[in-house]
């Protein structure tokens, strides 16, 4: 039996039967990620002490049968963005390279209350900014699929561990397509929930209004199920809903028949892979054929999406990394420095990468006086426009599909040099993050042996829709269940 | 010749609010009575990676409270604005602050002195209120708005410690539009803005402390203009002493370039007080570009009609109603008043000891300006260290009133009670004070005093007069100031001019 490949649920069920220990398990997922991590290199950090005493705990719980939940004793990794106490956390970048967070975010401590064991923290574009993984300022992530390939960005160390199966589950976070994206090239599924859904406290923020911890899984029904425990209000994140969470898993079956599918006309334009689309269309095929209503539908804006999203990018985060000023904790670059201001200099000139750099001050001058109102004012406008086209488009329809990036995973060092390049990859991922709306993406095929993603969008706070089409999906398809031989 | 010169003043009064816990996190706010740096810290107020904000409840109320006070407008909608700028005392690299939409706008405030010319008439100014009966003119408050104070730096010679205790403690900044012409105008605003603030209850006006700092905007032009010419702002006036001395010292270095057919330069300038003079610290080239832009991690504020108006009802009487009363009710001169609703506190004890007092409330008024404050002042004591209570003062009054005691004996007993407390007849019984009104004994005084000192009486009635209070003075140590000296003054007149012959 391998304990690795098994689903949430599957594991669950060996745990409660008493026929795999979570310490067990997770020396199992220690002893993979050793094995094979050297070629994927997704993990940043391995919590490997903390992770067998979390999986102890765990078999305790389970042994009394007190508190026992769906992720009890199941190993995880998280992107390194998310705050973990006691272990460090880097976001990829060298100015955080020694960081060790007093505090847990509010994620960390709903898993840890759940029960679940972190085996460490994933991979990524340093502080998000990058859609490949190469912009980590300690090494890139390999694609499992074909390791001469990038996994995507910014989760692609989530999403290559996921693929590779060195965590039963991950968390990602998703600011632009960053769980979305990977998660195509990686042949995984994961969830960028609606804005709000999910507290960010203790999340390092890349862009503060889009922002939003997602889980990456073997299905819809695991990232449900993770989802279900992520979930919720938080009282330190004045941004998070007061909504009662949905039992997302219980009313997964629900069957999709009836329900209307939007096909946004504006995804499906020139300079799609051709295996790509073809495995789209083969998805719409499938939806049809589930019962599905399909529609064509227009999001009239979405060529401004990346535009728009990048600009408040760069101005939000411009004012999020500020804080990264070498006096109080990380990077310090003291040396020879006259006044703060130098320690300042120093300290942001070695530890920030070039990415970071330039969009810190693309930010700074978005903002600055006589500027603010044709770029920052102007994107928070057509902002507005982007949101009202999914509004619009859900007053037709229920759920909308498209591609997740309009590739395949390319190949490492193929986009370094042309950031626009890189930018034009998250075409189809970024409008949701300023819109707020929900997206799963999912696997639907292969091109050229390389996964194909796409992702269902939904209306806001409607997770369970987007869960019941993807699993309705993934009932009869079996590409979820496609693995990388390693 | 050298025209007339009239000052034009703003000025932005930062005011930290009396709440338990800080603007966007649950650490205690009292930062004063810490025991050391860096205790009342979490992640949020030194500003770690991931921490979020989150607006204490309270100090949203304190801010809507003042601005009603200041007779402003509470913004239904208002939003936080993320105000940025490198600085070690600023945590997260920016300051929470509002900035497009405050939570209080287009208030006013009256003021009294005499130096005031009318405002001008000009384009914008329609919004302002009609002008008080003659007592005074309107200043226009432009805005109130909520913001987080700043870490405390401690400078040593090759390096600064940061206490992160203040850091995030909700802060107000009260800002005026430039209506003030001169320093008395500035000193009485900012002096009505801090007796608002006191009576409220949400600042204790403690400069010293530095929980009320001014800036001021000054710039002159010639009298008749009604143009706004080139300002200088004058950052840290930490006291009354100083916001009118460095704006005085401001008028006239300005009027002095004007003179010498210089032009005033905009920038921001520090007060030297030590020197008396104002330091050039960033000219307008230098100046932040705080690149302002709304706060994402916090939601606008939506307040409700209802909430509002229950926020108002919490309004006290604020001073310039409650002395206005004090003239009506207590027949007070409007000095008098003034006085005594300087302080909520001390108008709320002249109060009560007015309601128990059977003496006019005049008297009242006359103890507490006088022997009251002379004891409190002497004592380094405040009118909120008084244990006395107000009845028993109102007894003491009352007692020198219908003439039990005299009035120097009054103040004997006051000490007394300010002491060891106790009751005022019990210590006039103990002390033997009960004023001497029997005529036949006080003549037994006069008459051995004018007998023992014939000297002094041949003196007198040569044309000496100024001894006559010599004589009462005999009296009043004969008498261990027991006498009435109504009577007894009328008895030692008659004595000396039966002498006379």
């Amino acid at each position: 039996m391998q304990l690795h490949s098994l689903t949430i649920r599957e594991i669950h069920q060996l745990l409660i039967a008493r026929q795999v220990s979570s310490v067990e398990l997770t020396r199992a997922f220690l002893q993979r990620i050793r094995e094979i991590d050297p070629k994927v290199r997704s993990y940043v950090t391995v919590s490997e002490e903390l992770a067998l005493e979390q999986a102890q705990k765990a078999d305790e719980r389970i042994a009394k049968g007190e508190n026992v939940t769906p992720l009890t004793g199941i190993p995880f990794s998280m992107k390194d963005c998310i705050s973990t106490r006691g272990v460090r956390t880097t976001c990829s970048s060298k100015i955080l390279e020694n960081y060790v967070p007093q505090y847990n975010a509010t994620v960390t401590d709903k898993l840890a209350e759940a029960g679940a064991v972190l085996l460490g923290k994933t991979n990524m574009d340093e502080f998000g900014m990058g859609s490949s993984c190469e912009n980590s300022a300690f090494f890139n992530t390999h694609n499992p699929w074909d390791l001469e390939r990038v996994p995507g960005g910014s989760s692609g160390g989530a999403a290559a561990a996921m693929a590779a199966s060195l965590a039963a589950f991950t968390i990602g976070e998703d600011t632009g397509g960053s769980v979305r994206m990977p998660a195509g090239f990686c042949n995984v599924t994961g969830i960028k929930p609606t804005y709000g859904r999910v507290s960010r406290y203790g999340l390092i923020a890349l862009v503060s209004s889009f922002d939003c911890i997602g889980p990456m899984a073997r299905d819809a029904y695991d990232c449900a199920t993770v989802l279900e425990h992520i979930a919720g209000h938080d009282p330190h994140d004045s941004t998070t809903y007061q909504f009662p969470v949905p039992n997302y898993t219980q009313h997964i079956n629900q069957p999709v028949k009836g329900m209307k599918l939007g096909i946004p006309k504006e995804y499906f334009v020139a300079g799609m892979e051709a295996g790509v689309e073809s495995a789209l269309q083969e998805a719409i095929r499938t939806y049809e054929k589930l019962g599905m209503e399909i529609h064509e539908v227009s999001l009239p804006h979405t060529k401004y999406g990346l535009p728009v999203y990048y600009l408040l990018l760069f101005a939000e985060a411009s004012a999020n990394l500020a804080r990264m000023d070498g006096t109080r904790f990380g990077l310090s670059v003291s040396e020879g420095a006259k006044d703060v201001i130098d320690i300042y200099l120093q300290t942001r000139r070695e530890g920030f990468g070039d990415e970071v750099k330039s969009r810190i001050m693309l930010g700074a001058y978005a903002l600055s006086a006589g500027y603010y109102d044709a770029y920052y004012l102007k994107a928070q406008k057509v902002r507005t426009l982007l949101r009202r086209d999914f509004e619009s488009a859900f007053s037709k329809v229920d759920l909308l599909l498209a591609p997740t990036c309009p590739t395949t995973a390319f190949k490492l060092g193929e986009k370094t040099s042309d950031p626009l390049e890189m930018y034009l990859s998250d075409i189809y991922v970024v409008a949701t993050n300023p819109a707020g709306v929900p997206a799963i993406a999912l696997p639907c095929g292969f091109s050229n042996n390389l996964p194909v993603g796409m992702q269902l969008i939904g209306k806001h706070l409607d997770e369970a829709t987007l869960f019941q089409a993807a699993h309705a999906y993934q009932q009869v398809t079996d590409w979820h269940k496609q693995t990388p031989n390693l | 010749m050298r025209p007339t010169y009239e000052p034009v003043i703003g000025l932005e009064i930062h005011a930290e609010l009396i709440t338990n816990s800080k603007m966007f996190c649950g650490c205690s706010a009292d930062y004063a009575s810490a025991p050391e740096p860096n205790t009342n810290i979490c992640p949020v107020c030194t500003g770690l990676p991931g921490a979020l904000p989150v607006a204490n409840r309270k100090a949203i109320e304190l801010a809507a409270l003042v601005g009603l006070a200041l007779n402003c407008s509470v913004n239904k909608h208002n939003t936080f604005a993320r105000k940025n700028y490198y600085y070690p005392d600023l945590p997260k690299g920016y300051q929470i602050s509002q900035y497009e939409l405050p939570i209080c706008e287009n208030g006013w405030l009256e003021v009294n002195p005499s130096p005031l010319t009318p405002l001008p008439k000009r384009e914008g100014n329609n919004s302002l209120p009609p002008e008080g009966e003659g007592r005074g003119m309107r200043v226009r408050v432009r805005r109130v708005h909520i913001e987080e104070d700043t870490a405390k730096l401690f400078h040593e010679k090759n390096y600064a410690l940061v206490d992160f205790n203040r850091a995030g403690v909700p802060l107000l900044e009260i800002v005026s539009e430039p209506d003030m012409r001169s320093a008395e105008a500035a000193l009485d605003y900012a002096t009505k803005v801090r007796a608002i603030l006191r009576y409220l209850g949400v600042n204790s006006g403690d400069m010293e402390k530095g929980v009320l700092r001014f800036e001021a905007n000054v710039s002159v032009r010639p009298v008749g203009s009604d143009e706004l010419r080139t300002r200088t702002e004058i950052k840290n006036l930490n006291s009354f002493r100083a916001l009118t001395r460095a704006i005085a010292y401001e008028i006239e270095r300005q009027i002095q370039i004007y003179e010498s057919g210089g032009a005033v330069v905009q920038e921001t300038l520090g007060w030297d007080d030590v020197r008396g003079v104002t330091t050039s610290q960033r000219s307008k080239e230098e100046a932040h570009d705080y690149r302002y832009f709304p706060e994402p991690d916090l939601p606008p504020l939506q307040l409700s009609d209802e909430w509002i108006e229950s926020i108002r009802t919490r309004l006290p009487e604020l001073p310039e109603a409650k002395t206005a009363r004090f003239i009506s009710d207590f027949g007070l001169a409007p000095s008098e008043a003034r006085f005594l609703t300087s302080e909520r506190t001390l108008a709320d004890y002249f109060e009560r000891v007015a309601a128990k007092a059977k003496s006019p409330a005049k008297t009242v008024h006359s103890w507490i300006a006088g022997e009251f404050m002379r004891y409190l002042n002497d004592s380094g004591l405040s009118i909120d260290d008084v244990t006395l209570a107000p009845e028993t003062l109102a007894k003491l009054i009352d007692m020198v009133t219908d003439k039990t005691i005299g009035a120097s004996a009054g103040k004997t007993v006051l000490t007394e009670l300010f002491k060891n407390g106790g009751d005022p007849a019990q210590i006039v019984k103990e002390k033997n004070l009960l004023q001497l009104t029997d005529v036949n004994a006080i003549q037994e005084i006069v008459t051995k005093i004018l007998n023992d000192n014939p000297k002094e009486v041949d003196e007198y009635n040569a044309g000496k007069e100024a001894l006559f209070q010599w004589f009462m003075g005999q009296v009043a140590r004969a008498t261990k100031g027991k006498a009435d000296p109504n009577v007894a003054k009328e008895l030692m007149v008659k004595g000396l001019e039966e002498r006379k012959k």
